[in-house]
C-alpha cells in the first residue's frame, strides 16, 4: 500500500512538469545545418517551440484542415478552411495569446455571404490600402476584397476573368494571395500551371506572371524518347509546375515555392515576374541535400510555403520531412530543424508558415496545431549578426559572431562573418585563412587581393633594388675589366 | 640463349626525353622521326608519363583551393595514378585493335609512346599552373581556366598529329579512327564492369550455396 502511494506520488510529482513545461526541451527537435563540404552536421537550436496552439485552446474547437496563417502587426489569421471560417488570434509581447474573432461569412450589400473552404488569405501591410483584406473563398470560387471590417469591396470571380483565361472546365480555385503596395493582387490558383494570377486594382485579371520555366537536359530527352508511354506517364512529367505558395516581402518582392524536380523549388520574383533570388551558396536554396528513405519517407525536400523576416533572410517549410530552413539573402542555409510526427516540434501535413518579426508560426493541417517558433539565444545572435550585415556594419558584426562561434564552432557562417570583418579592418592574412576554411573561394580571392597589393607596396622596394642592380651592374663590371685588361696590357 | 645485357644508353635516353620538346613544337615532323627514326624511347615514355601522374598529383593537391578544391578526407592519390594510366592502357590497346583493321602502320608501343608523347605541353602548362595560382586572385581566374583549356586543346592536337603519322593516315581518318577508339574505350570499360558484376555475383551464389549446406550439415 505504501508503495502504491510512493508510486502515485511519484508519478504526480513527476508527471506534471513535465507536461507544464514539455517546451523548450532541445531534444525533441533536431536542428543541423550543412558545413563547407555540404555534410550535414549538428548545430546548437535556433528556435524553440515556445507555444503549441489547438483549437481547443482558444475555445472554438478542433481547427479542421486549417491551410493558411497570415500576420498583420500583432494579429494571426487562421484560414480554417474546413470550418469555413477564419480565427483571428492577438499575441501580446509578454507571449500570451487570445482570440479576438472568428469570422464566419461577410456582407455583400448587406447580404450574409457565407465562406465555403477559404484556402489562404492577405492583410495588407501597405499605405495604401492598409488593413483591407483579400479571401480566397476557394470552393465558392472567389476572391473577396474587403476593407478592414470585413464590408466587400469587390468580388472577383469568373466574370473578371478573360475567356482565354482559365479552360473552360476549370473551376476557379483561388488559394493563396499576396497584393503589392500599389494594390496589385497575385494569386496562386489551383490547377494553373501559368504562373501567378495578376488581378489589377479594380479585380480585372491583368495577365499571368512568373511561370516557372522547367529546364530538361539531353540526356533526359534522349531517355524520354526510348520509354514507353506507360514508363512515362509513371515518370517526371515535364510540364511546368505549379507554384503552391506566394508571399511578399517587405520589400515587395513575391516569394514563391514550388515543387517539382526541375524547377527552383523557391523563388523571388520581381514586378516583371523575373527570378531574381540571390543564389550565392555552395548549393540553392532547396532543402535537403541529402537523404534517405527511412520511415517510408523518401524523395526530395517538397516546399511548400516561404517567409520573409525583418533581416531579408527567409524560412521555408518543408512537407516531406516536417522541417524547416532558414536561408540568409545570399542563398546559404543557416539552420535547419523540425521533423515529421506527433511530437512538439514536429509537423504530419504542414500546410503554412508565417512570421511575426523573427517569430515563426507553422501550420499543421492533419493535427489542426498552430506551432509558434521563438529564437534562442543563438539563434538572435546569428539573426543580430545577419542584420548587422545587412546594415552594412561589417565590423560591428565581428564581436556578434564571435558570440556565435562561442556557442557553435562548427556555424561556417559565423566564421565568414568574422572574416569578413577581419578583411574590413585591414586583417588581411587572418581573413584568408578563415575563408579558406570554409572553401569560401570568392571572398578568399577578394582578401588575397588586397593582401597581395599590400604585400607589393611593402616589398616593392627590393624588386626596385633587384631590377637596378641588374641594370647597373653589369656594365660597371664591363668596365672595371675592360680597364684592369688595359692597365695589365699596358 | 644469351640475354642481352647492355649497359643502361642514359645518353640516348635523355636525348629521347627531349626530343618531346621538339614534338611539341614541330608535331607532324617530330611524332614521323619519333617512330621511324627511332628517335623516342619507351623509357622516354614512361618517364613522361610517370611525370604526368606527378604533376597531376601535385596541381590537385597544391594548386591554389581558389580555382581547384578538392576535400582531402576523400582524396586518393591512387584514384589519380588510375585515372592517368588508364586511359593511356586502353587508348593503346583500343586504337591498336582498330587501326590495325584500318590499315594503321603502327604497333601498340608506338600509340603509347604518340600519346606520351603528345601529354608533354599538358604536363609543362600544369606544372607551371601550379605557383601561377598561388599569385592570382579569384576574379583572375579566366586566365587559370583559359590556359588549362589550352593546355588540353593541344594535347588533342598533338595526339592526333601522332595517330596520323604513326598510322601513316591522312588527318581526316586519324580523327575518325581517334574518335572510334574512344566508342572502343567506352565498350571495353563496360565489357570489364559486366565481367565483374557476373563473376562477383556468381561468387556470391556459390558461396551462399556453400553457406547454406555448411549450416545445415551442422545443425544435422
Amino acid at each position: 500500500m505504501k508503495f502504491i502511494l510512493l508510486t502515485i506520488l511519484a508519478v504526480a510529482l513527476f508527471s506534471a512538469p513535465v507536461t507544464v513545461y514539455a517546451s523548450g526541451s532541445g531534444s525533441s527537435h533536431y536542428t543541423y545545418t550543412y558545413n563547407e563540404w555540404s555534410v550535414p552536421i549538428p548545430s546548437p537550436d535556433a528556435y524553440r517551440v515556445t507555444a503549441f496552439i489547438l483549437g481547443e485552446h482558444l475555445g472554438i474547437g478542433h481547427f479542421n484542415n486549417p491551410r493558411d496563417l497570415q500576420v498583420w502587426g500583432n494579429l494571426l489569421y487562421v484560414a480554417d478552411t474546413n470550418n469555413n471560417r477564419i480565427v483571428v488570434i492577438e499575441f501580446h509581447a509578454d507571449g500570451t495569446f487570445e482570440l479576438v474573432d472568428v469570422i464566419t461569412h461577410v456582407y455583400i450589400n448587406g447580404e450574409p455571404s457565407p465562406f465555403n473552404r477559404p484556402h489562404g488569405m492577405f492583410v495588407s501591410p501597405w499605405m495604401l490600402n492598409y488593413g483591407q483584406k483579400w479571401i480566397a473563398d476557394t470552393e465558392n470560387n472567389r476572391i473577396l476584397h474587403t476593407d478592414e471590417n470585413w464590408n466587400v469591396l469587390t468580388v472577383i470571380d469568373r466574370s473578371k476573368l478573360e475567356l482565354s483565361a482559365l479552360e473552360d472546365d476549370r473551376h476557379f480555385l483561388p488559394q493563396k494571395l499576396a497584393v503589392d503596395f500599389s494594390g496589385r493582387l497575385f494569386a496562386q490558383v489551383a490547377m494553373v500551371n501559368r504562373g501567378l494570377m495578376e488581378f489589377d486594382n479594380d479585380g480585372y485579371f491583368a495577365g499571368y506572371m512568373g511561370a516557372p520555366d522547367v529546364t530538361i537536359n539531353p540526356w533526359q530527352r534522349f531517355w524520354r524518347s526510348i520509354q514507353t508511354r506507360e514508363q512515362r506517364e509513371r515518370g517526371w512529367l515535364f510540364v511546368p509546375v505549379d507554384y503552391n505558395n506566394v508571399t511578399i516581402d517587405n520589400e515587395g518582392f513575391l516569394f514563391v515555392t514550388s515543387s517539382g524536380p526541375d524547377v527552383e523549388p523557391v523563388r523571388r520574383l520581381n514586378a516583371m515576374g523575373a527570378d531574381v533570388m540571390i543564389r550565392n551558396g555552395w548549393e540553392d536554396p532547396q532543402g535537403d541535400l541529402w537523404w534517405g528513405s527511412a520511415g517510408h519517407i523518401s524523395g526530395q525536400s517538397v516546399l511548400i510555403d516561404v517567409t520573409s523576416l525583418p533581416n531579408n533572410t527567409f524560412v521555408v517549410f518543408d512537407r516531406t520531412r516536417g522541417r524547416l530552413f532558414a536561408y540568409d539573402n545570399q542563398g546559404e542555409l543557416l539552420y535547419a530543424w523540425g521533423s515529421y510526427g506527433h511530437h512538439e516540434g514536429a509537423f504530419m501535413l504542414p500546410t503554412a508558415l508565417e512570421s511575426m518579426g523573427f517569430t515563426l508560426f507553422a501550420l499543421d493541417a492533419t493535427t489542426g496545431a498552430i506551432t509558434r517558433f521563438d529564437l534562442t539565444e543563438y539563434g538572435r545572435y546569428i539573426n543580430e549578426a545577419l542584420t548587422m550585415y545587412q546594415r552594412g556594419l561589417y565590423e560591428e558584426s565581428y564581436d556578434t559572431w564571435q558570440e556565435v562561434l562561442r556557442m557553435n564552432g562548427n556555424f561556417n557562417m559565423a566564421y565568414i562573418g568574422v572574416a569578413r570583418a577581419l578583411l574590413r579592418r585591414g586583417y588581411y592574412r587572418d581573413a584568408m585563412e578563415l575563408f579558406r576554411m570554409q572553401n569560401d573561394n570568392a571572398n578568399y580571392g577578394r582578401a588575397f587581393g588586397f593582401y597581395r597589393r599590400q604585400w607589393m607596396e611593402e616589398y616593392f622596394w627590393m624588386f626596385a633594388v633587384a631590377l637596378g642592380v641588374l641594370i647597373i651592374v653589369p656594365p660597371v663590371v664591363r668596365k672595371v675589366i675592360k680597364v684592369r685588361r688595359e692597365i695589365l696590357e699596358s | 640463349m644469351t640475354a642481352r645485357l647492355t649497359r643502361f644508353d642514359w645518353y640516348a635516353y635523355l636525348r629521347a626525353l627531349r626530343f618531346s620538346l621538339y614534338t611539341m613544337r614541330r608535331p607532324l615532323d617530330g611524332f614521323w622521326d619519333l617512330i621511324h627514326e627511332k628517335r623516342g624511347s619507351m623509357a622516354a615514355a614512361h618517364t613522361i608519363l610517370a611525370i604526368a601522374v606527378i604533376v597531376q598529383i601535385m596541381r590537385l593537391v597544391l594548386t591554389n583551393f581558389q580555382f581547384i578544391n578538392i576535400n582531402m578526407e576523400v582524396f586518393s592519390a591512387w584514384w589519380v595514378l588510375g585515372q592517368m594510366v588508364i586511359p593511356i592502357v586502353l587508348f593503346s590497346v583500343a586504337n591498336w585493335c582498330l587501326t590495325t583493321l584500318f590499315d594503321g602502320k603502327g604497333k601498340i608501343s608506338h600509340i603509347y609512346m604518340g600519346y606520351a608523347y603528345a601529354m608533354v605541353p599538358q604536363i609543362i602548362i600544369n606544372a607551371v599552373l601550379v605557383p601561377v595560382s598561388h599569385v592570382i586572385t579569384y576574379s583572375e581566374g579566366m586566365i587559370h581556366q583559359m590556359t588549362t583549356h589550352i593546355g588540353t586543346l593541344w594535347f588533342v592536337l598533338l595526339l592526333l598529329c601522332a595517330m596520323k603519322e604513326i598510322h601513316e593516315y591522312s588527318f581526316s581518318k586519324a580523327i575518325l579512327t581517334t574518335i572510334l577508339s574512344l566508342f572502343a574505350i567506352g565498350v571495353m570499360v563496360f565489357i570489364f564492369i559486366m565481367f565483374f558484376a557476373v563473376v562477383s555475383d556468381g561468387a556470391a551464389y556459390f558461396y551462399s550455396i556453400a553457406q547454406e549446406a555448411v549450416f545445415r550439415i551442422r545443425r544435422g
